[in-house]
This record gives structure tokens, C-alpha cells and sequence, in this order.
């Protein structure tokens, strides 16, 4: 395909190209072991598009096409178009709300003819195509609070429009961007924050209120002690370390049980804490959850989690051998072409094939980190950095929820999870760095 | 080049090996480390299903198969795959309506699910199979037709051999734990289906079959590699001979008895009839229980076995034993003759006898002179070479017990009783230790009072008789297909010869009974061409304290010289011993020997077959029956008897009857039921009861 033409494939980064065939084919033979049954007629199938796995490889040739498109556009294009982009992506996820499929479990989805569409999953690009033009702008300074503010809006006006479409999982992955900034200066202090407020939230929802209260009180007291000769300098720390215990005690003790009761949906706390195997303290002792909507997606998601480790697990070292796997054979595992991918992979190849798997994916990172710092133009680095940041988000939250690390938010596997939107929304991602990198040379600033 | 910032691409990368890091960790410890998730993979996705091999097939002693398999047909339904189906015409089909269509299909969903078979109606009936087939392919996927291999008695006959099977409920599971059996299976309840289960089942194969999410069967498990295939059951070969089987059952119909004939040299059963009896085959098809509850409560008790399981007053076939016992004590000879004047006047209360004369030992048999044997009876248990009556009447309970009886024999079908042989603890528990004397048991010198035989002791007894001297444990299995794995007949090939009488007291005895059968009370019995010998006895009996017609017996065996069918028989209620049991029993032999009746004998046949002896007090229930009231009570405290007489497979284990048995064992005994019946009807006659002589003892 693209090896044909040698003006187009010149400074092309072939080994990324390697690594996305590699996985794709993972991912289409992944397919093939979930869906197919006893006695299908696997060429007649594949060719008349019936089945999934050939619906995926029909996706896959469209999205090769696209590609192929990509590396022929001129890296310019993508600088220029960056902001446009991002206008189209907002509009378009706007668009759901007046467009989105009726069916329940799918309001964010667009219906065109008989295609579906999935603009949150889109909106990634644009993304990180805007970050990436404002982090590059001569102009900003993003030492300034006011450009970390402006960047943070980018990244979380979609995600907040995604929420409202009930796709928490797809809303998180808007979150990885901060890595970008990370990387691009974001101070630390700001990372090390998010993740104190992480830990606090765990251990909000691990610890008992009052004894978690106790604690953090004892570590301030513990903290002023230590510092007692520098409190008796700089009356300062001491005012600090007191702001900071209340601020503490008060996320412990009311932003996070608001946040349970009134923003986040029933199912999402149920699954938050069956994650850390505790019982949800926010369900008034006797309720019944009657919503058999809610209750479905409560019993279904822990079902989902316990089969898709039952499959994993079963796999031991060496796994059942592609289409041996009784547990991905036999439907057990539910959404395991989509979400639940991981398990034919775990069942059928075991530990092996999961390391060689996880390999593959940390090696695409590696590489595109590596890619990312060659770049000459601060936009070329930061886009790269947000496709590494988006793939990372995913994979890590895609598997650690299929082992159960991770609570249960809708997310794909990149390349290997069945499904359109999912597969040309990465491949574009993926194309659009390449092509970015080809022309590394060209473009000075 | 912006270089700013560089060194935290490292950290990146770092964050990214580390949470990479956590999730192999976490994948080790899933797939390397532990170990459950494969079980449970398996669990999930593979069925262990039993496969149940035919059970054994059961033949008699001509090689013709008695109890055989065929098959039965049960509906099933999936309902969830129920489409567009004319219920009314299903329901006409079905002579179902639609509300217990309703209510079946229902069932199934809460029993199965929808979408696994269930059964709509267990064994069609011919007809209903017949309608069904022809119109299956109205009904779709939704119904279809499962065979199953049921029990079939060929000849309809020996139901109280053969036994049944049935569904093993809780307590069988609990009794035979680490067999196999989950509930659902059937087992054999009762008769040789019973004692032979382990040979009868088979060995059953394990079939491990993949299951998908809803629980439905995929196909088999790596090709059957794991797969142990079924083991059909052993045959047994029986020494029934199922015609002569036939024969008794029909000369007993229309009576309540029993018939128990053994072939002598072998021990073998040849025929086993306890009437009235039932159709087998009514227990194993589609209406089982509703037979089953009818004949539950039958106040003839059809289900009781009574040829091993009830037990009554021998009568006079008991004296044939007191004699040999005495010639062979020395307290007489042959020629020792007492004089009747009409009775027995040794204990006050006169003991009445039959015909007044003088006898010795052939005539004292042949005529079954009471006053002989009470006489016999007084010298044995005054014998002066025992310094006690204690020891004396020991002695005597240890010929008892060598001539088989007061101990179970060990037949091989269950619910064998052990019958009764007073013993001196017997009388101190009665009377009191040192307040008794012989007059306390002269009745039991004619077979009455406080010994009880059940009727295959009888048999048995003549069979030793016949052998002059020893016995082969009654049996009714002769040989397993393929060995006797489990030693179950082991004990069957074995003589039993406890004490060494010799050969010429058994002549006496011998001339005597076929006295009798000649010349004597049991003229009835004679077959022309063979040497009968025999010995009639009539019991007196009592039912709830009212004294009913005496039970009629007749014990035997021929021909005399060569002895190859040792037979009793008894008719409860019929009367004297020779009018009844007598024809029977020649009837029986002459069959036996000679495989058919011969032409003059078929009226004697026919009158005997048509003869209605059902006890006064049966019929009476019978007719009682109508009311609804009377019959649950006695339902419920028949239903309680006979499951213990019936269902009860194993029995309590007893420890091997000693010469001197103790209290226990007889308090023991009194408290199952049938004795217990069987005891009600004597107690009138116990000794320290005032009627004790009152009664006349006839043979």
C-alpha cells in the first residue's frame, strides 16, 4: 500500500506502522475467537460481511484507506486546521443531543443511515489536535495559571458534553491530556495534588469516616511537630498545614459523599465500591434498588468482572489454545468482542500471550514517546504526546478493568476491541502523528 | 529544540513501566498463581451427566426371563420454544384441559427454565404414545418424545420376589452415601431388585458434556476423552420355576397365604407365592403411584410379603421336629405308644386331641395326635439327665435353632422375619424365674403358643427333613452372569448340618409323614406315582381378640426316596389343614414333578383356584373400605405398617441368634408389626391366660 509510493512513505516511522498491523490483526483474530461458532463458514462469512470479524476487517480497510489519505495531506494542513477541528468536534457532540439513537444505553450515538457514529469517541482528535496548536501558539506561556486554565478548558468543555451523554468511561479519557501538559510544564505540584485528592478519595471510600478523620488530624499534628522549628521561623507553614487539614477533612467528609449522592449515578457508586469489595454506605440500609435498569447494570457489571476473570485466570501460563477458551467460546463472558476483548486474548494465550501483548502496547508508547521528542515544533510533540496519553489511558483503564483493578467504565482496547468508530478514531490518531513525524525535518519552529 | 521540560518524558515513561507493571502483577497472580479460575472456568462450563446403564436382566431356572427392561415414553417440553400451537388440539390429544396445561408448562419454567426440557407427562399410556407420535410434527421444537428403559415383568407374576424400584428419596441417600445415587435416580425398593441392586444397576458412566451461559449442552467434552462409558447390570438366574410360580399364584387366588417350595438338595426357591398378590407391572408405568397407594390400602395387605415377613404358629407340621428331636434325645423309640383317651389331662386343664386311641410314633404323626407329642414334649423337658427344666428346655432351643427356626435364615430378598422359639428367659419373663413348668409350654409341643415360624422356615424344615439331616440356606438366585463379585452367594452353596441325627430317626419321621399323606389327615395331598411325605397343621388364631377360622397348613416333601421339591403352604383363615394346604401342596408337586396336572386332577385344580377363602374380617374391611372415613385411618395406619414391611430394605442387623437367646431379642422382635399382629392372635392362648386349654388342638 503506502510502501509504493516513494515520495509519500519517505521519513515515514515504519516500525509504528509494524506495531499497528500487528495489533490490528490481534485484534481482528481476537474477533474471530469471541464470535465464531461450530461450523460457521468462515470464508463465506468473512466475505459476505455477516459476522463481526469480518465487519471488523471491512472497518479496518476503510480505516487504511483513511490512512493512506492522512500520509498524503501535508502535515501544514493539521497545524492550520487544528482549532477548526475542534469547533467541528464540539458541534458535532453538541449535535447528539438533538440526533442521538433512541435506544436506551445509546445516547451518544449519531444514526446515519446504517451507520453508527460516535462523536465523544471522534472529539478525541480534535482534542488532541487543539492542545496541541494552543500549547504551540508563540504566545502562550503556560508557566501562567491563565494558559494552564485556557488548556484545561479545551480538554474538559467535551468531556463535561460527554458526561451529559452518559459516557462517564469515554468523559475520563479527556482527563489523560493533563499528561500532555505535564509534560509540557504543567507544574507538578498541580499532579501531585490530583493525585493527594486521588488517594484521599481511596481512602475516603477504603477507611471509616471517623477514623479517617482521626488520621489525617493526626498526620497534620504529627506534621506541625516535626516542622516546629521552621513553624517557629515562618508562621506561615503552620497556617498552610492547617488549611490544608481542613481542606482535607472537608473533601473526606462532604465533597465526597456529595459528589456520591447527587452527581454520580446509582450504578457508577455501586460499581466504585464493589471495586474496593465494600458495600455502598450511600444505599440507605433497606433500600431496595427496584430500578431493574440500575440493578441490571450493578449485578451485570460484577457478573461481567468475575467472568472475565474467571476467563483470564483460567488461562494459567500458557493458555487453551485459540478457540479452545470454554469460557469466551461458551458466551460467558459478556461484551467480550468489545469491552471484555482481553479475556480470548487471556483465556486462549495465557500469561504468555498477555505479556507478549502488553509488550506490544508498551512498545507502541515507548515508541511514540520516542517520536514525541525528536519533534522539532512544540506541536508535533504535544500532539504525540496525546495520542500516547489517550492510548496509555485506555489500555491501562481497558485491562486492569477486565482483571479487576479497575471499575467497569465502557472503554476499548485500542486495535483489538470490536467496533467502528473505535478503530478509525485510533488509526486516524495514530496516521496523523506518523505523518506529523514524516515531515519532522520540515518544519522549523 | 525545546529542551525544557525533556526529563519528564522519563517520568512518563516511568509511569507508564509501573502501571504496566501492576496489571502483569495482577495477571500473574490471576493466571500463574492461582489456581481457582481454572476450576471455575471448568465448573462453569463443563456438565459431569451420569449415564445409566440397563440394569440386569432376571431369569428362572428354564432359562426364561422374568423381569426384563423395555421402554417408556415421557413428553417432554421446552417451553420457551413453544410456538403457535394449537393448545385446545394438544389438549384434547392430551385429555388435558388447558388450565392443567397452564399449570404443567408452568411447572417446567420453575423447574428447569424455559429454555431446558421438562417433562409435560412422564410414561405415556399406548394410546396417548400412538396419538402423540402420529401428530408431533403439529407441536415444533417445542415437544418432543424421550424414551427411558422401565422395568417390564414378563409374566406378571412373583411381584413379591422380584420387588420394584422406585425413586431413592432422602434417607436411602443417607443410607447408601458414597454409592453413587443422587436424588432423581431409582433404586430397588423391595425383593431381588433390592438385595441384588449392586449387581442389578450396573456401572454407570460418566459423560462430561460443554455447556454454554444458559446452561444448555454444546456438545461433548474434548471429544468424549474423559468419558467412561456405562456397564450394563449382571444377569441373575434365579431357581424359580416362574410356571410353577404361576401355578401357586393361581391356586391362591381369592386367598390370603403363602406358598413356599424349595428344592432340598439345593436350596434353590422354586416357588415363592404370597397371596394375595398384585401385578407387578401395575408399579412401574405412568399411574405407579396411584397403584401404589391402592394397594397400600388393600386391607389384604397385598404388599406384605408373607412367605418371609409374617410369621405364625407352625400347628402340627411343628411335631414332625418334636419327634425327631425326642428319638434323638432317646426319651423315645419308634415303638414308645402313649394312650389318648380324648385329651391331654398331664396339666389340669384337659388339652383335646382328635381321635382317642393308642399311637406310636408313625401313627401319632400320621393321625397328629395332640396328646402324644404333649407327652413326647414332657419327657424331653423332663428329660433326667438335665438337672433343670432351664437347662433341659436349652437344649431343646438349641435342636430349634439347628433346624433352622427362631433365627432368620438369610434368604436373599428382605424383610425376613426371625420367627419365635420360646426360650427358659421366654418363661421367666412371663411367669416369673422359677414359676413355670411344662405345662407352661405344652402348647408349643403341637406348634402354638409361643413359637412362630414364618412359612419359608417351614419349607426349609422339610427340606432338612428330606435330606435327612442337613440344609442349604434357602435362596432364590442361583447364579450371577459374569460371577459372583460381591460373595452374595457364597453363603448359598454351603450345607448346613448342625446336629448329627441318624439316618434311621429320620426313617421314623419319614414313615409317619407319609402316613399322613397315605392314610392320615393330609389324604389331600397325594400325587399318583410319588411318594408324599407330609404333615398338615391347623393353627388357631385370634384378630383382635375374637377368635377367627383356624390358618390351614400343609408341610412336605417328595418323592420320599429321592426328594426333590420340600414345599409349605398355608391359607390364613381357611381351616383344617388338610382340606386346603393339603390339595395345594399335592397340586404343587405334582406340577412340579411331572410339569403339568394330569387330566383327572384339573376339577381338584379348578375347585381349588376358584375357592374364595379371603379371611371373614378382610372381606369385612373390604366392603368397609367404601367409607371414606375408615379409609384414611386405616391407610395411615396400614400405610405405616406395610412401609415398614415393605420398604424397610434393610433390617436391622441382629446379632446371630446364640443358643440362648436373651429378653431382648424377643421384646425386640414384639415390636415390629407383624409379629406383633401375629402375637395378638396367640396371646390368647399364652399360658397364664385363662383360655389356654380351652381350645380344642386338633392334628
Amino acid at each position: 500500500m503506502t510502501q509504493r509510493n516513494p515520495e509519500i512513505s519517505k521519513g515515514i516511522d515504519w516500525s509504528l506502522v509494524w506495531i499497528y498491523l500487528a495489533l490490528v490483526v490481534i485484534g481482528l483474530l481476537a474477533i474471530f475467537a469471541a464470535t465464531y461458532k461450530e461450523g460457521d463458514p468462515v470464508i463465506q462469512s468473512f466475505l459476505q460481511y455477516k459476522t463481526d470479524y469480518s465487519k471488523q476487517f471491512y472497518v479496518f480497510i476503510i480505516s487504511a484507506v483513511l490512512a493512506f489519505f492522512i500520509l498524503l495531506t501535508d502535515s501544514k494542513f493539521f497545524t492550520v486546521t487544528a482549532n477548526l477541528w475542534y469547533l467541528v468536534g464540539i458541534i458535532v457532540l453538541l449535535l447528539v443531543f438533538p440526533l442521538h439513537s433512541r435506544i436506551k444505553g445509546t445516547e451518544s450515538i449519531i444514526r446515519l443511515g446504517g451507520f453508527q457514529f460516535q462523536p465523544a469517541e471522534f472529539c478525541k482528535i480534535c482534542v488532541a489536535l487543539a492542545l496541541a496548536k494552543y500549547l504551540s501558539r508563540p504566545e502562550t506561556d503556560f508557566s501562567k495559571p491563565r494558559s494552564q486554565f485556557i488548556a484545561a478548558s479545551i480538554v474538559l468543555f467535551p468531556a463535561v458534553l460527554t458526561i451529559f451523554q452518559s459516557e462517564t468511561g469515554l468523559a475520563l479519557v479527556y482527563f489523560s491530556f493533563f499528561l500532555v501538559m505535564f509534560r509540557e510544564g504543567l507544574p507538578s505540584v498541580i499532579l501531585i495534588i490530583g493525585f493527594a485528592i486521588a488517594v484521599l478519595v481511596v481512602a475516603t471510600i477504603v477507611i471509616e469516616p471517623n477514623t479517617l478523620a482521626i488520621l489525617l488530624t493526626a498526620i497534620a499534628l504529627a506534621t506541625i511537630y516535626f516542622l516546629r522549628r521552621m513553624i517557629k521561623r515562618n508562621r506561615g507553614i503552620l497556617f498552610t498545614i492547617i488549611t490544608l487539614w481542613f481542606v482535607c477533612v472537608g473533601i473526606q467528609r462532604f465533597a465526597v459523599p456529595f459528589a456520591f449522592k447527587h452527581v454520580l449515578q446509582k450504578y457508577q457508586v455501586e460499581r466504585i465500591y464493589s471495586l474496593f469489595g465494600k458495600d455502598n454506605p450511600y444505599r440507605k440500609s433497606g433500600e431496595i434498588i427496584d430500578d431493574a435498569e440500575t440493578k441490571q447494570k450493578i449485578s451485570g457489571s460484577s457478573y461481567n468482572v468475575r467472568q472475565s476473570k474467571i476467563a483470564i485466570g483460567s488461562g494459567q501460563l500458557w493458555g487453551k489454545g485459540l478457540l479452545k477458551g470454554t469460557q469466551t467460546r461458551y458466551d460467558f463472558v459478556p461484551e467480550q468482542r468489545t469491552d471484555f476483548i482481553f479475556c480470548t486474548v487471556g483465556e486462549g494465550f495465557g500469561f504468555a500471550g498477555s505479556v507478549v501483548l502488553l509488550g506490544i502496547y508498551l512498545l507502541l508508547l515507548f515508541r511514540i514517546i520516542t517520536v514525541a521528542e525528536r519533534q522539532r515544533s512544540v506541536f508535533s510533540r504535544c500532539y504525540a504526546y496525546g495520542v500516547a496519553a489517550v492510548f496509555f489511558f485506555h489500555i491501562v483503564i481497558n485491562i486492569a478493568m477486565t482483571v479487576g483493578l479497575a471499575p467497569v467504565i465502557g472503554i476499548t482496547l485500542p486495535f483489538i476491541s470490536y467496533g467502528g468508530t473505535s478503530l478509525v478514531t485510533f488509526t486516524v490518531l495514530l496516521f496523523i502523528l506518523i505523518r506529523l513525524d514524516a515531515d519532522r525535518q520540515m518544519v522549523l519552529r | 529544540m525545546p529542551v525544557f521540560n525533556q526529563s519528564r518524558s522519563r517520568i512518563i515513561r516511568l509511569i507508564f513501566v509501573i502501571t504496566f507493571g501492576i496489571i502483569l502483577v495482577q495477571l500473574f497472580y490471576l493466571q500463574v498463581i492461582s489456581k481457582k479460575y481454572k476450576r471455575l472456568a471448568d465448573e462453569n462450563a463443563i456438565q459431569r451427566s451420569i449415564v445409566y446403564p440397563l440394569r440386569g436382566i432376571i431369569f428362572d431356572r428354564k432359562h426364561k426371563p422374568v423381569l426384563n427392561n423395555t421402554l417408556t415414553y415421557d413428553l417432554m417440553v421446552i417451553p420457551s420454544q413453544i410456538k403457535n400451537l394449537d393448545t385446545s388440539f394438544f389438549c384434547s390429544l392430551m385429555d388435558v384441559d388447558t388450565a392443567e396445561f397452564r399449570k404443567r408448562i408452568i411447572n417446567g419454567i420453575i423447574r428447569n427454565k424455559s429454555f431446558r426440557p421438562s417433562v409435560f407427562e412422564a410414561s405415556l399410556t399406548p394410546q396417548k404414545f400412538a396419538r402423540m407420535q402420529e401428530n408431533m410434527w403439529r407441536f415444533g421444537s417445542g415437544f418432543f418424545i424421550q424414551e427411558r428403559p422401565i422395568r417390564y415383568y414378563t409374566y406378571n407374576a412373583a411381584s413379591n420376589i422380584l420387588g420394584y424400584l422406585a425413586e431413592v428419596d432422602s434417607n436411602y441417600l443417607k443410607r447408601h452415601k458414597d454409592e453413587g445415587y443422587q436424588s432423581g435416580d431409582y433404586a430397588g425398593m423391595t425383593g431381588l431388585e433390592s438385595s441384588y441392586e449392586k449387581v442389578l444397576m450396573g456401572e454407570r458412566g460418566v459423560k462430561f458434556m460443554i455447556k454454554d451461559n444458559f446452561n444448555r449442552i454444546q456438545g461433548s467434552y474434548e471429544n468424549g476423552a474423559f468419558d467412561t462409558a456405562a456397564v450394563a447390570g449382571s444377569n441373575l438366574h434365579l431357581s424359580i420355576d416362574i410356571e410353577l410360580q404361576k401355578e401357586g399364584e393361581k391356586l391362591m387366588q381369592n386367598k390370603v397365604g403363602a406358598i413356599v417350595a424349595i428344592d432340598p438338595q439345593t436350596g434353590g426357591i422354586l416357588a415363592m407365592v404370597s397371596a394375595p398378590t398384585y401385578d407387578p407391572n401395575l408399579l412401574t408405568g405412568a399411574e405407579r403411584r396411584k397403584h401404589f397407594s391402592q394397594l397400600y390400602t388393600d386391607p389384604r395387605l397385598p404388599l406384605l410379603n408373607r412367605t418371609v415377613s409374617t410369621s405364625y404358629p407352625p400347628g402340627s407340621t411343628f411335631k414332625t421336629l418334636q419327634a425327631l428331636l425326642a428319638l434323638h434325645e432317646g426319651v423315645i423309640t419308634p415303638q414308645t405308644t402313649f394312650s389318648c383317651s380324648g385329651a391331654f389331662y398331664g396339666c389340669g386343664k384337659p388339652m383335646r386331641c382328635l381321635d382317642p386311641g393308642t399311637f406310636n410314633l408313625t401313627t401319632g404323626i400320621t393321625l397328629s395326635c395332640n396328646t402324644y407329642f404333649a407327652n413326647v414334649m414332657q419327657r424331653v423337658i423332663n428329660n433326667p439327665i438335665f438337672p433343670d427344666m432351664d437347662s433341659s428346655l436349652r437344649s431343646w432351643d438349641r435342636y430349634m435353632y439347628g433346624f433352622g427356626l427362631g433365627h432368620k435364615l438369610g434368604v436373599d430378598i428382605p424383610s425376613e422375619r426371625s420367627g419365635n422359639i420360646p426360650t427358659p428367659a421366654t418363661y421367666d419373663r412371663i411367669h416369673g424365674k422359677g414359676h413355670w413348668n411344662f405345662c407352661s409350654f405344652r402348647s408349643v409341643s403341637i406348634g402354638q403358643g409361643e413359637v412362630l415360624t414364618t412359612p419359608l422356615q417351614i419349607a426349609n424344615e422339610m427340606a432338612y427333613l428330606a435330606n435327612k439331616g442337613w440344609y442349604i440356606t434357602p435362596h432364590l438366585v442361583d447364579s450371577i452372569d459374569g460371577g459372583d463379585k460381591f460373595g452374595l452367594l457364597k453363603k448359598y452353596k454351603q450345607k448346613i448340618n448342625p446336629i448329627d441325627i441318624p439316618d434311621n430317626f429320620f426313617e421314623a419321621v419319614h414313615d409317619g409323614m407319609q402316613g399322613v399323606v397315605d392314610v392320615g389327615t393330609g389324604r389331600g395331598a397325594q400325587v399318583s406315582g410319588v411318594k408324599v411325605c407330609g404333615k398338615t397343621g391347623t393353627a388357631e388364631n385370634y384378630y383382635h381378640g375374637v377368635k377367627q377360622k383356624d390358618h390351614s397348613f400343609f408341610a412336605a416333601f417328595a418323592p420320599r426316596d429321592n426328594p426333590k421339591i420340600a414345599i409349605m403352604v398355608m391359607c390364613e383363615n381357611a381351616g383344617f389343614g388338610g382340606t386346603w394346604a393339603a390339595p395345594i401342596s399335592g397340586l404343587m408337586i405334582e406340577k412340579y414333578l411331572n410339569d403339568t396336572i394330569a387330566a383327572n386332577r384339573k376339577p381338584l385344580e379348578e375347585r381349588m383356584m376358584n375357592a374364595n377363602l379371603i379371611p371373614s374380617y378382610m372381606a369385612r374391611e373390604i366392603k368397609v373400605k367404601d367409607s371414606l372415613r375408615k379409609v384414611r385411618k386405616d391407610s395411615l395406619e396400614m400405610m405405616k405398617r406395610i412401609i415398614k414391611d415393605t420398604l424397610q430394605t434393610e433390617d436391622v442387623p441382629e446379632e446371630e441368634p446364640s443358643v440362648t437367646p436373651d429378653i431382648k431379642k424377643q421384646t425386640g422382635s414384639s415390636n415390629d408389626p407383624s409379629t406383633q399382629k401375629s402375637s395378638r392372635r396367640t396371646d390368647a392362648i399364652l399360658p397364664d391366660t385363662n383360655k389356654v386349654n380351652t381350645g380344642k388342638k386338633k392334628n
